[in-house]
Formats: structure tokens, sequence, C-alpha cells
């Protein structure tokens, strides 16, 4: 029993891994009749991962894995959008009669990659979880493999992760030359007289873990990708994935790096002015949605950057409150790129949505809020996530980073309202097709967490606090 | 300690000797035969030097695997390789500078190399002395890093769905062997008896 119970802090990914296994089986077995079952209980096991991830005590598996209030915080996040992902997809792909029971398994796979990635100890489970979450994410977003735009986003993306992974593990390598470890807390104590080689090494593994979250310099496959690979394959890259990314590397840099804070802090800045800047400018000229939120996640990416560049506790929470927002901001403004279907096709121009307004109030209220939330109008969550990490990087000093930080978000707010006055202002087009149920309710549930947060932000805030301390 | 010398140059010039051959060869697929042959006698010397499960890993893998794997694409590709040959003479002396300067810095980097002195003390994981080394990693593989084990048995699943999921195509129109269909095949639905008449022919 005592051993039985070794495994309890990897229980939540154990079940993912061993349930997607099993619908594999049943997949392989049922064939096309067993898609939606397999669907349904993939999104069930990812809840009860969920649930799981929550419940568990602060514990370790070996050395390598770690269960503490920022794994729980993020796990639950990471799976609940994985969730989210899966449910959004099923109309679309069994309308374009893409319908594959690969596809929710392989999204479960790249779940216990994420979590893997978000408990990560050391840099060798760092590695594997990265690959086994990235190595699903090339699958799917190739997985429209009759369309030439899906292959290329799949290939390009293959390509470039194959390339980012080198760096991270020449970054690793380097490391463990120079702390001789690859545990986190003995690189932290290997780093108190850092060397030249160690310093080297750090800027690889950033250079790697940019890449993963889409962070400038490292940002070129973002847009591709997106726009290339199926439109609920674009909703779930942009949510969970990042949530893994972003974990990881505040993991890095706060857990292994505490002890070269100014090392690292001038890296970090400099990623996030970039993406901030890049996505808020190169974002104006795009006419395609989905290009569109892949400029928008590059410059949130950035934002959510400026938390960590802070390097205090309060910054991680800013950095965590920040994600939690992106996510409710990010799945719901995907539910309505995925219902902007006219005649049975898809359509992703920003001029498709002119007229909202008339054809369809609700969605337009709707998307419009997630929109205000995104650009961080008060008194949306949005405005509350950029408040958080603003604060951050302010009482830490870097009074420079807030304050381009802002003016990025100010230019930021201009192509999020433009689409909202193509929806209020300009003459309306042919109406969508209706929205079906399912992204209804994910619509519906992240627009009023959206507009009510400010009502009641005290649990999100305060988990967020405890996760970020349990680092510190 | 004479038959172990005996042996070392036995498989290292073998080895070297094939390797040069992997690349002189004009027939691609003898180039991989060699190859098959350098990889065997690497085995051998990685035997000598007691690292008996790197000599096992090395012939499953590499003999075992990848060079069939090499052997295949290069009788399924037809790549003229006679012809991507033809400048070698014209190429080898750049090519033989190149390689000359490679290895003087090789040497000089191996020569000046040495372990930084406090690293030898932070080996979390002692290699023990008094058991086979394929006893020793088997005993810290399946218990202190099992979890590597299991999470890069995980990766190569992944890797395995999604080759399938990219390249598998269920064409309508393909005969595919279906053993319980021929098995429950009948005398009544297999033979058909015609009488046919003398002279007429069906």
């Amino acid at each position: 029993m005592k051993e039985l119970l070794a495994f309890l802090p990897i229980l939540p990914e154990i079940a993912l891994a061993v349930g997607a296994m099993g619908l594999l089986m049943f997949g392989a077995y049922g064939g096309e009749r067993v898609v939606t079952t397999i669907q349904g209980l993939s999104v069930v096991l990812l809840i009860f991962a969920a649930v799981l991830a929550a419940m568990l005590p602060d514990s370790r598996f070996g050395t390598s894995f770690v269960v503490d209030e920022f794994a729980r915080f993020l796990k639950v996040l990471a799976f609940l959008g994985s969730a989210v992902a899966i449910v959004m997809s099923l109309d679309y792909l069994a309308v374009e009669k893409q319908q594959k029971f690969e596809y929710p398994i392989l999204i479960l796979l790249s779940t216990v990659g994420m979590g893997m990635l978000i408990s990560a100890n050391d840099l060798i489970a760092l590695y594997l979880g990265l690959e086994l979450m990235s190595l699903a994410l090339y699958v799917v977003a190739a997985s429209n493999r009759d369309s030439i735009r899906s292959t290329e986003a799949g290939l390009k993306y293959f390509v470039l992760g194959a390339l980012s992974s080198g760096m991270l593990l020449y970054g690793c390598s380097l490391i463990y030359g120079f702390t001789g470890t690859v545990s986190f807390e003995g690189i932290a104590e290997g780093s108190k007289h850092p060397g030249i080689g160690l310093i080297f090494g750090l800027v690889f593994l950033f250079a790697g873990l940019c890449f993963k979250v889409s962070a400038v310099p490292f940002h070129m496959w973002t847009p591709d990708v997106y726009e290339g690979a199926p439109t609920p394959v674009t909703a779930f890259f942009a949510a969970a994935p990042k949530i893994a990314g972003i974990a990881i590397f505040v993991r890095v840099a706060v857990g292994a790096f505490h002890e070269i804070v100014p090392q690292w802090q001038q890296i970090i800045v400099f990623v996030a002015i970039a993406s901030m800047v890049l996505g808020a400018f190169a974002a104006i000229g795009q006419r395609n949605i989905k290009r569109l939120m892949a400029y928008s996640s590059i410059g949130h990416m950035g934002f959510a950057l400026v938390g960590l560049a802070s390097g205090t506790a309060v910054g991680v929470q800013g950095v965590l409150i920040y994600i939690a927002i992106y996510l409710a901001m990010t799945l719901g403004t995907f539910a309505v790129i995925l219902a902007m279907r006219r005649n049975g096709e898809m359509v992703e121009e920003i001029g498709d949505l002119a007229g909202l307004s008339r054809s369809n109030p609700p969605l337009a209220f709707l998307l419009a809020i997630l929109l205000f939330s995104l650009a961080g109008i008060p008194p949306l969550a949005g405005f509350f996530a950029k408040f958080y990490v603003f604060l951050a990087a302010i009482e830490a000093g870097l009074y420079t980073l807030a304050v381009i930080g802002v003016l990025a978000s100010v230019v930021g707010a201009y192509y999020y309202l433009l689409i909202v006055k193509i929806m209020y202002f300009d003459e309306p087009v042919q109406a969508f097709q209706p929205m079906p149920g399912e992204l209804k309710a994910v619509l519906g549930v992240t627009g009023l967490f959206n507009l009510l947060f400010f009502v009641y932000p005290a649990p999100l805030i305060e988990a967020a606090s405890a996760a970020a301390k349990s680092l510190f | 300690m004479i038959l172990s010398a005996l042996f070392f140059y036995l498989f290292a010039s073998i080895c070297v000797a094939s390797a040069f051959m992997v690349i002189a060869a004009k027939n691609p697929v003898h180039s991989v035969l060699f190859l098959i042959l350098a990889f065997v006698n690497a085995a051998g010397l990685f035997v000598l030097l007691g690292a008996e499960f790197l000599a096992m890993i090395l012939v499953v893998v590499y003999v075992g695997a990848v060079a069939v794997l090499f052997l295949f694409v290069v009788m399924m590709l037809d790549v003229d390789f006679a012809e991507l040959r033809q400048g070698f003479l014209q190429y080898l002396p750049v090519g033989g500078l190149v390689g000359v300067i490679f290895l003087a810095e090789l040497l000089l980097v191996v020569g000046s190399w040495a372990i930084g002195p406090g690293i030898p003390t932070t080996i979390t994981a002692k290699i023990p002395t008094d058991i086979p080394n394929t006893q020793a990693l088997g005993l810290v593989l399946y218990t202190r890093y099992v979890y590597y084990f299991e999470a890069a048995g995980v990766v190569l699943l992944v890797a395995m769905i999604g080759a399938i999921v990219l390249t598998l195509r269920h064409k309508p129109n393909v005969k595919r062997q279906n053993t319980s269909d021929q098995v429950a095949r009948t005398k009544e639905t297999a033979i058909e008896i015609r009488h046919v008449q003398p002279g007429q022919g069906l």
C-alpha cells in the first residue's frame, strides 16, 4: 500500500495517460462509430483529472516531479483549457467531416505532457514533458492532412519546434555541465557563483522556452501555424499549451535561477517589450482573424512576462492571474471565430463580422465584451490582468517596462476596437448560421466571467497569490 | 593482455577499413553493408572496454533497426549515387584541407580537455564497481529513473499515433485479406456445381 501511495503525486497524469490508451484501443476496434463517445469520455477524463489535480496534497514523485500550490493552480487551468478545446471542436469536426478518434486522444496525451511540464522539477522531466506536449501539437496542427495549409502549418511547427528543442537541450547540457546536476534545487545551489558558461546555458534554455510561449524574437511560426491549422486546433494552441509554457518558464526562472535574478531579468524585460510592441503593431494590418489572434497572443505573452520580469512573488501572482484571465478571453473569442460559418463555409476575414450587432445582437455584445477585455479596458477582467502585472513591475522598479507596456496596450486597443467598430457601425453582410449549443455555452460563460470578474475577484486573486508564494 | 590487445587491433582495423569502404564503395547497398560491419566491430570494441550494454544496444538498435532501415531506403529510392559522387576527385583537395583542419582542432581540444574539479563530487548516482553495467543500469532505470523511462515511452506512443494519423488512408477499393471471412467460407459458398451439357458450354 505504501508503494502505491508513492504514485499519488502523478495520479492525474497516470489517469490521463491510461485513459488515453484505453480510449485508443476502444477507437481502434470501434472505428468511426465510437468517435462521439470517445470525445465525450475525453472531456469527462480531463475534468476528472482536473479535480484530482486540485485535491492532491503537497508531495513529490522522486526528485523530478513536484506537486505544490503552483502546480495545482496551473494544472486545473490547463486541464480545463484542453477540455473546453475538445468541446469547441465537436461541431466543427462533424460539419467538416474531419472526425477522427485520434484527435481527442492526442489532445489527452498532449495534456499529460502539460501536467508533467507544470510539475517538472529537473531538466530531464522538463524536456520530456515539453516534447510530449509538442509532439502531439505538431500532429494535430497537420490533422487536416488533405489541406495544403494545414500540412504546411504542421511541418513548419515541427521543423521550428525541433530547432527550438535543440537550443533548449544545448542550454540544458551547458547548465548540467557547469552545475553538475539537473535538479532545479541543485542548479539553484550551483548558481550562487555563476560562471559565464551557466549564463550561456540559461540564455539557450530561455530561447527554447520563448519559442514554446511564442515570445518575440521566437514568434515567427505563430501566425502561419494559427492561420493554417484547423480552427479548433488553433483554439487549443492559443489556450492550454501557453499555460504550460508560461508555467515552466516561471518555475525555471524563479525555482532554479532565483540566485541570479539580475542575469535573466534583462532577458525577460527585452522579450516582454519586444513581444508587447510587435504584438500591438503587427496585428494592425491583419485581415484574417486567426492571424490577428496569433499576434494578439504574442502580445499577451509579452504582458504575462512583464510579471515574471519583476522576479518577485507579486510578479508571479500577476503572471498567474494574467494567464487565467487570458485563457477565458481566448477561449471565448475562439468560440465566436468557430461560429463564423456562412452558407456551410467557414469565413475568417474580419470584414465578415460587419454589422453583426444587427444580425445577431447577443453574439456581437459578448464578442465586444471579450474584445474590450482583451484590450484591457476597465472594469472588465482583462484590465485586472494587466493591472497586476504592471503593479508588480512598478514595485520592482521596472518603470520603463511598465510605461512601454501601457503604451503597447493602448496601441493594441486600436485593433480590438476596430473589430467592435466593424461589428456595430458597418453595413451588415449576410448573417452567420445559428451557433451550436456548446459554443454558445463556452461563449456565455467566458463572456460573463470577463464582464462580472470585478464583482468578486477575490477567489482567483487569492488562489494565484497562494500559488505564487509556494514557489518562494 | 596480449589477447585483448590482439582483439583490439583486429576490431579497430576492420572498423576503420569498413568505415572507409562506406564512403568509397560505388554501390550504395555495399556502403550500407559495410556500415553494418563497422557497427559490429565498434560493438566488439565496446565489449573490450567492459561496456557490454552499449555493445548490445549498438548491435540491436543500429544494426538491427537503423542500418536495415537505411538499406530499405537505399533500395526503394531511385537515387543515382554514382552521379552524385562524380565530382569526388575535384573536391578532394578542399575537402581534405577542411578535414585536416578539423582533425587538428579536435586534437587541440581533446588534448587540453579536463573535467572540472568540482564536478565528480556532485554526481548523484555513483557508478557501482561490483556488478556488471547492464545490471547497474537496470537497477536505476526501473527504480530511480522510472518516471523518465515511462515518460519516454509515452512520447514514443505519441510519435506512433502521429505517424498513423498522418499517413494511414482507408481506400475503399483496396482488396484486403480478411481471415475470418476466409475461414468462414463453406463448401456451399465456395463452389458452384454446374451440369454442363456435352457440346454446349455454359
